[in-house]
């Protein structure tokens, strides 16, 4: 063939063509910056970063011992002395919300990693096999999907009783089939592309193929799913702690606090309120989080903001 | 010339809910050891397939090899289990493959040093550095200017032109015996198109490799291409060296497609000749030659007779077709 010669001098020639773009690093940059751009994240990340380092430093910042109880002192109303006032049992109201914040994260955070990670293996499994174990997941995943989240985790913890670690876990079963379908979805539409014949051709097992090719593509919309069900499973255990199926009695939790306070709701409605503001506080800031993390990294909107 | 890939009689179907698609119907060829082999057709003539089909990388379900062998060096591909040790170390290690589309060739979320390393590693047991520098070395030879600090980055930041280029590096990287380019110039423009295969051509014969390049492009295998195969409905028609099928074509279907492409010799304004009609439906495939409908040379027997086997008529030529040339060689 006359042409590999020919072809050196043709590809040289290309390198002057093809200039090179200083691009390192960028696309995480312009992902931060889109993530940034907007006011309300710049609000939500403060308002997480406050919170964890609230639950982190509790017993420095709160003025009180949360279960600390003084009876001659019960319902006091704000003031000097106790700034949202006394419960019940004279425990201060601001020190239990702020030792709250431990018990609210923590539940928030490992009922949605319980989730997520039982519902994506779930999804990833079902999306990349297909045939008989996908229809047996994802036929579990719909029956488990008659129910309501908060239904299934009433029923769960009805079953396992009160407490922390049953709450967890009862939201973070009831959550999983979202996490299933989307990862699914997700899946089966990415392993689709080119790139997975390509690592398949050039020798990668099904492990490989869907740890390293497949599940790092699927991250973006499951990114943001977690930290908008951050905010939910708070609003679960506030909702199961309501119902007496929740956090066990002196364990300070903002659902909890609602929940003993609304029979002082007509003469000290801030037992009341003020968890309810944290509870609300907190959800919007992990809901405007996920909406800025979508911003950021849904590629559909790559270039327009 | 001893064969280092043959492939006798593949068939390959595809189950759709409007029946059973026969998209590669008894395809045999053979590839020699340093050649370069063209397979020509138009869309959906089973080429794509036949490639994939070689290495079991049809999706099953729906898509299943029926029948058939592939031989390479003396082993049948087909034989091997799918998640076998055997077909992994073909794959990549000693058959590698490009793909047509460049843009989603690579996978986006890692960086062009963990794609590559990855065969070098999975096959010849390379350290990760060893395999990085392996791999610099190998973007610096396909064409990547500052391959040292390009293969840091994430595959939005190449061209698809240089993409390609890191496809053809990365099917190189193991030094395969074959290597099955499947329309790889067919994304790209005319200019690159033709530096990228002069790229390849090149590290085929200096890798010592072969090389089966798939494409409906007729210009891609006249110039680089030892033998051709042209396929037609999940068939080869024809098959030949360049000179046999551009200078003597003898199926209708060569003829035409050799008409349907511009010349630099004719003058201008003179208008190219369309084959008429489209592909058979291949669900439900006729009995008689497959391109009957569209042939304008169609004697008695091509309604009478099955479609034709391959016949030689010459050596190393071979055509499906009844019709012969004395009884109608030159077309008006």
């Amino acid at each position: 063939m006359d042409g590999s010669t020919r072809g050196y001098g043709m590809t040289k020639h290309g390198h002057v063509k093809e200039t090179r773009v200083k691009a390192h690093a960028s696309e995480f940059r312009r992902v931060v910056r889109v993530f940034l751009g907007r006011r309300i994240v710049i609000f939500g990340v403060v308002t997480i970063a406050g919170l964890i380092i609230c639950a982190l430093l509790a017993p420095y910042l709160a003025p009180y011992d949360p279960y600390e109880q003084n009876l001659s002192g019960a319902l006091q109303k704000p003031g000097f002395n106790h700034w949202l006032g006394t419960d019940a049992v004279g425990r201060d109201t601001l020190s239990r919300i702020i030792y709250g914040t431990r018990t609210s994260l923590m539940i928030g955070i490992v009922a949605v990693a319980i989730a997520a990670l039982i519902g994506m293996t779930l999804g990833l499994i079902a999306g990349f096999f297909g045939g008989k174990g996908y229809t047996f997941i994802m036929r579990f995943i719909d029956a488990m999907m008659c129910f309501p989240p908060i239904l299934m985790a009433l029923i769960l913890a009805g079953i396992l009783g009160a407490g922390m670690k049953n709450v967890m876990f009862a939201i973070g079963i009831a959550l999983i089939p979202a996490y299933c379908r989307l990862m699914c979805a997700q899946v089966l539409s990415v392993r689709e592309n080119d790139y997975v014949t390509a690592a398949r051709s050039i020798g990668a097992t099904n492990i490989r193929v869907m740890i390293r090719h497949i599940l790092p593509n699927c991250f973006p919309p499951l990114i943001v799913l977690i930290t908008v069900n951050i905010g939910m499973a708070i609003l679960s255990e506030a909702g199961l702690s309501f119902l007496g199926l929740g956090i066990e009695a002196p364990k300070a939790a903002w659902g909890k606090m609602v929940s003993d306070g609304y029979l002082y709701l007509r003469t000290q409605p801030v037992l009341s309120f003020a968890p309810g503001l944290a509870i609300m506080l907190v959800v919007f800031a992990f809901n405007m989080v996920g909406d800025g993390l979508r911003d950021a990294l849904d590629p559909k909107l790559r270039g327009t903001l | 010339m001893a064969a280092l890939l043959t492939v006798e009689n593949l068939r390959t179907s595809f189950t759709t809910e409007q029946g059973l698609v026969k998209a590669v119907d008894g395809v045999s060829y053979h590839v020699g050891a340093n050649e370069i082999v063209g397979i020509v057709g138009e869309s959906g003539c089973g080429k794509s397939v036949t490639q994939l089909s070689v290495l079991q990388l049809i999706p099953s379900p729906p898509g299943k090899v029926t029948a058939g062998r592939v031989l390479f060096e003396g082993e049948d591909l087909l034989r091997l289990e799918t998640k076998s040790q055997e077909l992994h170390r073909i794959r990549g290690g000693k058959i590698a493959m490009i793909f047509q589309e460049p843009m989603t060739s690579l996978n986006p979320v890692l960086t062009i040093e963990r794609q590559m390393t990855e065969a070098l590693e999975v096959h010849l047991g390379m350290s990760s550095r060893a395999a990085r520098e392996r791999c610099v070395e190998l973007l610096g030879l396909v064409g990547i200017p500052d391959a040292a600090e390009r293969i840091d980055d994430y595959p939005y930041q190449f061209s698809g032109g240089m993409r390609q280029r890191v496809m053809i590096a990365m099917a190189i990287s193991c030094q395969p015996r074959l290597i099955i380019a499947d329309e790889p110039t067919t994304a790209l423009d005319v200019t690159t198109q033709a530096q990228l295969l002069e790229l390849l051509g090149g590290m085929v014969k200096r890798f010592d490799s072969s090389l089966v390049i798939v494409t409906h492009n007729l210009g891609v295998v006249a110039r680089y291409a030892d033998r051709i195969y042209v396929m037609y409905a999940g068939r080869v028609i024809e098959s030949g060296t360049c000179t046999d099928l551009f200078v003597s074509p003898r199926h209708p279907y060569t003829m035409g497609l050799l008409k349907s492409v511009p010349r630099l010799n004719e003058p201008p304004g003179k208008k190219l000749v369309p084959i008429p009609g489209l592909l058979p439906d291949l669900i439900e495939m006729p009995p008689t030659c497959a391109f009957l409908p569209r042939c304008r040379y169609h004697i008695r027997e091509c309604e009478e007779k099955p479609w034709p086997m391959l016949e030689s008529v010459r050596e190393g030529h071979y055509v499906s077709c009844f019709v012969k040339p004395e009884e109608d060689h030159h077309d008006g």
